[in-house]
């Protein structure tokens, strides 16, 4: 159901785009005034989101420890995975958030024994990992159309991308795996029964929408082959404010572009956001040192416990007939 | 009664069982071991069939016996029950296989129609994979008499469920009494 | 011929799978699954609300009227509270790496014991009140209202979480369900849904300072009841002190070590071992208790409990304190004692009297863990110790959730094993250290009435043990808890008979070689040591 509503709603989306462009010529809609509405969208509300987190007070200090902690001077420390100081937290959180190092925790016992068994573990970790960093090389890549001159690192990842030198344009191969990649996190999220039904529309719908950005893109790059300068026109023109529509952009880059303004402006409101939250999470970015540094909660609150003295006004014979010293005789 | 006792019992009920049917029943035996591997995956299945949809595809993953405790247990235990009932192997050698599905079962169930019900399964199984041949009838008689030996075994699974379950009160009972051994300990050595 | 059911469906019977989503499913309550409902007297005794008669099997759970109010206030008050319950409520992607990494799921097989799942019952509330599309969306966003139905699920499913951190060391976000199980357990407890056996120790605590409500007196003639053993078994007497004050250090162990077999022995360990390095150490009678039912009602509760420690080391003037084998009460002490009470100004950093090892490590908790304390003197040499005494034992160890992954102290105690026994075997790597599977009846749930939940909970652990058990002849589950003494031995008695279950201080005191002690015949636990031993010798 959930699946089916998230690929009803991106398919309306793309007829959405594709009808205000061909029947009702809206290109300064889709063109401008929605990518202005959902970059400004993603900004606040990526930034009130990250706001609220992070002012939201961490009133314990609790990392999951996954490594020997720091003890005495023989005894060796796992200085990552049991951090007891702020650069050991801190590449614990660059593994953690760079090479996904907890979903890869999940194949270690498969490659000590060789077993098949976690198979479906490592391929979620590798999937993502896949997905992610195709993501982020794409979106990188797009920088060519916001600045001129263009980069030269900008360059340099296109030209990495393209390293099968094949194809004219050069075929760039993240955009393959990306599809791929959100294809295969779709798969999964049929296909397993368990992982099925823990799904929401709001698991289905990002993916759906991923897709269909990623197809559209390789539509427009490979097949429709659309003309790049009109694009750039278009995309220089909206970051320097200077808005202008080109007369020669087919609507296939509406649809994309109408698509990419859509996932940002879902962005703040929805899990996408893990990718600030996950700098936040106080079980990871946090270092093992409570025995050495008080911890400070800032909404700390005396609370009325029993004390020694009533203690011992309940028991002050009993213990005295025991024995045992007591405060007052 | 102890676990012994509950097997050699059930021995003498399967020697008892076996008797007169033995020679005849070679043809059958043949068959089921060659198709060996079908039928107990498709007990497998019919066993996992108990679990939710979203549970089974979990132990139907062959993961690594520490990861996937239960479809270790069970696929291990079937197959060791497998070979007492048809290769004849000695009941005995079953007995832990049959505990450990148990001694799961028996937590797992509420009811104990349903924690024993596994092993019936096996016919089933049997039945299914052997449709073709049973329509032939052939084999009939000799099905009948590997039937009941599946009977038998089913009454072992009894005992041992019973058994589990007591178990599972006393260790309830123990609870407080461990809990407290010191104290009791205490109180009558002040006497 | 009537229609008799087919063994599977028969076999169906409890199985049945969910038609529905989860959402629409709500909880069936199965014997032996859930434990009974806190009495009123527990909690009028600590002041919390809504004091009744209540069982959780029936359906008037004699809730305030305006409950639902006071479950919503809770919840915005916590979010606003806690970075982590925030987060955790908002980033999950559902990916399901958590899913098969929870004993619970792992024995159970139910569904909504999948970590990421039993996050969702409360998370859908969240969304539902507390989330722009949660609001304007509704069932496709995922959210839904709470009602008696979700109380009820939320209920039996915190119950069967035991906040052993398993998930949260494989989730790429570090999402930790048991930070989730404590928040859902405080907001239930502001309805006064504990269960028994949790309140109960509350009580007594508060009141008594340990769980099973020993007065002082208790504790003293329980202590010295021990005494005279270690003086049958070495022959010599050992002399502990009680609210001494001006000694050097204040020992705290989990009460559990006092009047629970086989804690009991881990005690004698610890007090053989102090007397033989004439230590200057004072049991406090109110501070007798290490561990803290608290943590698994609320906060606050966690707070008042613990407050003790600190305030008793400072009545009794000592200079650090030395914490005996408990997993809680150590990922209390590690993660939340000295934010509540402190700053410890009036405790020093601690220093081995023995090895002069300063302890720096600790230099503002001032709480040493006895398996450090240990492990240092044998490093240093300091103990003579015979382990062949412990030769007919073939050891295991289970690193406790707490302390593994609360804390990570996993190399002291092997130290300390593998010093004082001839035989010691690891259990598989993916289940024990930081992977460690946990007893199945931690964080309250050792109660009786739920023994088919704690053998099903337990089962991945068991498993692994049955494996060095058949490999090796294990016959001996060490472990550094409380709880795991205590709910380790059923499960062993139900899963592996024949593995017994010990704290590491039991195996230290037999090998320990005391100035002055008579010939050993028999162990700790009064058990005639093996012939071949007695053989060697004479």
């Amino acid at each position: 159901m959930g699946a089916l509503f998230s690929f009803v709603m991106v398919i309306l989306l793309v007829l959405l785009a594709y009808a205000g462009i061909k029947a009702a010529n809206l290109q300064i809609f889709f063109g401008v005034v929605i990518p202005y509405a959902a970059i400004l969208t993603f900004l606040l509300g990526f930034v009130y989101r990250m706001l609220k987190w992070s002012t939201s007070p961490v009133p314990f200090r609790i990392p999951t420890t996954c490594g020997q902690q720091k003890s005495l001077p023989w005894v060796k420390q796992n200085k990552i995975e049991n951090p007891s100081t702020a650069l050991g937290a801190t590449v614990r959180m660059i593994l953690e958030v760079f090479l996904f190092r907890s979903l890869f925790r999940n194949t270690k016992a498969e490659l000590r024994d060789g077993r098949l068994g976690y198979g479906s573990s490592k391929w979620l970790w590798l999937g993502s990992l896949a997905f992610h960093v195709s993501f982020f090389t794409i979106s990188f890549r797009h920088l060519r159309l916001f600045l001129q001159p263009v980069p030269s690192p900008v360059h340099f990842v296109e030209t990495l991308d393209g390293f099968l030198q094949i194809g004219a344009p050069t075929f760039l191969i993240t955009g393959s795996i990306l599809l791929l990649a959100a294809l295969f996190l779709l798969l999964r999220r049929f296909l397993l029964p368990t992982i099925r039904y823990i799904s929401l529309p709001a698991d289905y719908f990002p993916l759906f929408l991923i897709i269909a950005i990623a197809s559209t893109g390789i539509l427009m790059r490979y097949f429709l082959k659309i003309d790049v300068v009109s694009v750039k026109e278009l995309t220089m023109g909206l970051v320097s404010l200077n808005p202008m529509i080109p007369e020669k952009i087919d609507v296939i880059f509406y649809i994309h572009l109408f698509l990419i303004s859509v996932l940002l402006a879902y962005f703040p409101f929805s899990k996408l956001m893990h990718m600030g939250g996950v700098f936040l999470s106080p079980t990871r970015n946090l270092s093992n040192n409570n025995r050495m540094v008080r911890h400070i909660n800032p909404w700390n609150y005396p609370v009325k416990a029993r004390t020694y003295e009533e203690y011992e006004d309940e028991f002050r014979e009993k213990m005295k007939n025991a024995g045992i010293p007591v405060e007052k005789e | 009664m102890g676990a012994k006792d509950l097997v050699r019992d059930a021995s003498l009920r399967l020697i008892k069982g076996r008797g007169n049917s033995r020679e005849r029943r070679m043809g059958l035996k043949d068959l089921i071991i060659a198709k060996k591997t079908a039928i107990l995956k498709r007990w497998f299945d019919m066993i996992l069939g108990t679990y939710p949809e979203e549970t089974s595809n979990h132990l139907r993953k062959q993961a690594d016996p520490f990861a996937n405790p239960i479809s270790h247990t069970i696929s291990k235990g079937i197959e060791g029950i497998f070979s007492t009932v048809i290769e004849g192997t000695d009941i005995e050698s079953a007995f832990p296989f049959l505990d450990n599905i148990i001694k799961l079962r028996a937590v797992q169930d509420s009811t104990p129609s349903g924690a024993i019900a596994f092993i019936l399964l096996l016919k089933k199984a049997i039945r299914e994979e052997l449709k073709d041949k049973i329509h032939e009838g052939v084999i009939y008689h000799e099905l009948l008499a590997l039937e009941s030996n599946i009977d038998e075994i089913t009454l072992l699974c009894f005992d041992l469920y019973m058994k589990c379950r007591e178990k599972v009160y006393e260790l309830k009972a123990n609870e407080v009494k461990n809990m407290t051994f010191r104290l009791l300990q205490r109180a009558n050595h002040n006497l | 011929m009537a229609k008799l059911p087919t063994p599977d469906e028969l076999s169906k019977i409890n199985y049945k799978p969910p038609e529905k989503r989860w959402v629409n499913t709500p909880a069936e309550f199965k014997d032996g699954f859930w434990c009974f409902g806190t009495r009123p007297k527990y909690l009028q005794a600590v002041d919390m609300p809504n004091p009744r008669e209540w069982k959780p099997i029936e359906d008037d759970w004699k809730l305030p009227e305006n409950w639902k109010e006071i479950f919503l206030e809770g919840f915005a008050e916590r979010l606003k509270k806690y970075r982590s319950f925030r987060l955790f409520m908002d980033i999950c992607v559902r990916c399901g790496a958590c899913a098969d990494k929870c004993h619970f799921f792992l024995g159970t097989g139910d569904p909504k014991n999948m970590p990421v799942l039993r996050a969702e019952l409360l998370r859908s509330v969240y969304r539902n009140y507390f989330t722009t599309s949660g609001k304007l969306l509704g069932k496709l966003a995922g959210a839904r209202e709470i009602t008696f139905d979700v109380l009820r699920e939320l209920w039996y499913y915190a119950f069967q979480c035991t906040e052993c951190r398993r998930c949260s060391v494989f989730c790429p976000y570090g999402i930790d369900t048991a930070e989730i199980t404590i928040i859902c357990r405080e907001l239930l407890n502001l309805l006064g849904l504990n269960t028994d056996w949790t309140m109960g120790p509350v009580a007594n605590c508060y009141r008594t300072g340990n769980h099973l409500g020993l007065e002082p007196h208790t504790i003293k003639s329980i202590i010295e009841s021990m005494v005279e053993d270690i003086e049958t078994i070495t022959g010599i007497k050992i002399e502990p002190t009680f609210n001494r004050k001006g000694a050097e250090i204040l020992f705290i162990t989990p009460s559990g070590d006092l009047f629970g077999d086989p804690g009991t022995y881990t005690c004698m360990g610890y007090m053989m071992l102090f007397h033989e390095l004439g230590l200057n150490y004072t049991w406090s009678t109110l501070a007798a208790e290490g561990g803290n039912f608290g943590l698994f009602t609320s906060n606050e509760m966690a707070k008042k409990l613990a407050y003790k420690i600190y305030a008793e080391a400072k009545r009794l003037k000592v200079k650090w304190i030395l914490g005996g084998e408990c997993g809680h009460m150590w990922r209390v002490w590690n993660q939340y004692l000295e934010t509540w009470h402190g700053p410890t100004d009036f405790l020093e950093t601690p220093v081995s009297p023995i090895t002069g090892t300063k302890f720096d490590y600790t230099s503002s908790l001032k709480a040493v863990h006895i398996a450090e304390f240990t492990a240092d003197l044998i490093k240093h040499g300091k103990l003579n110790l015979n382990p062949s005494r412990n030769d007919y034992l073939k050891v295991t160890f289970h690193d406790s959730c707490n302390t593994a992954r609360g804390m990570g102290i996993f190399e002291e105690p092997r130290h300390i094993i593998r010093n004082v026994c001839n035989h010691f075997y690891e259990m598989p790597e993916n289940t024990i250290r930081e992977q460690t599977f946990c007893c199945g009846s931690g964080s309250g749930l050792n109660a009786g009435e739920n023994m088919e939940l704690r053998m099903r909970g337990g089962f991945p652990r068991a498993n692994a043990v049955k494996h060095v058990h058949k490999h090796y002849g294990i016959n001996m589950l060490a472990n550094i808890c409380a709880i795991d003494r205590a709910a380790l031995k059923p499960l062993m008695d139900y899963w592996v008979p024949g593995v017994e279950v010990c704290g590491v201080h039991e195996l230290v005191g037999n090998a320990l070689v005391m100035k002055g002690e008579k010939e050993r015949t028999t162990t700790l636990r009064s058990e005639p040591l093996p012939e071949k031993e007695a053989k060697e010798n004479v």
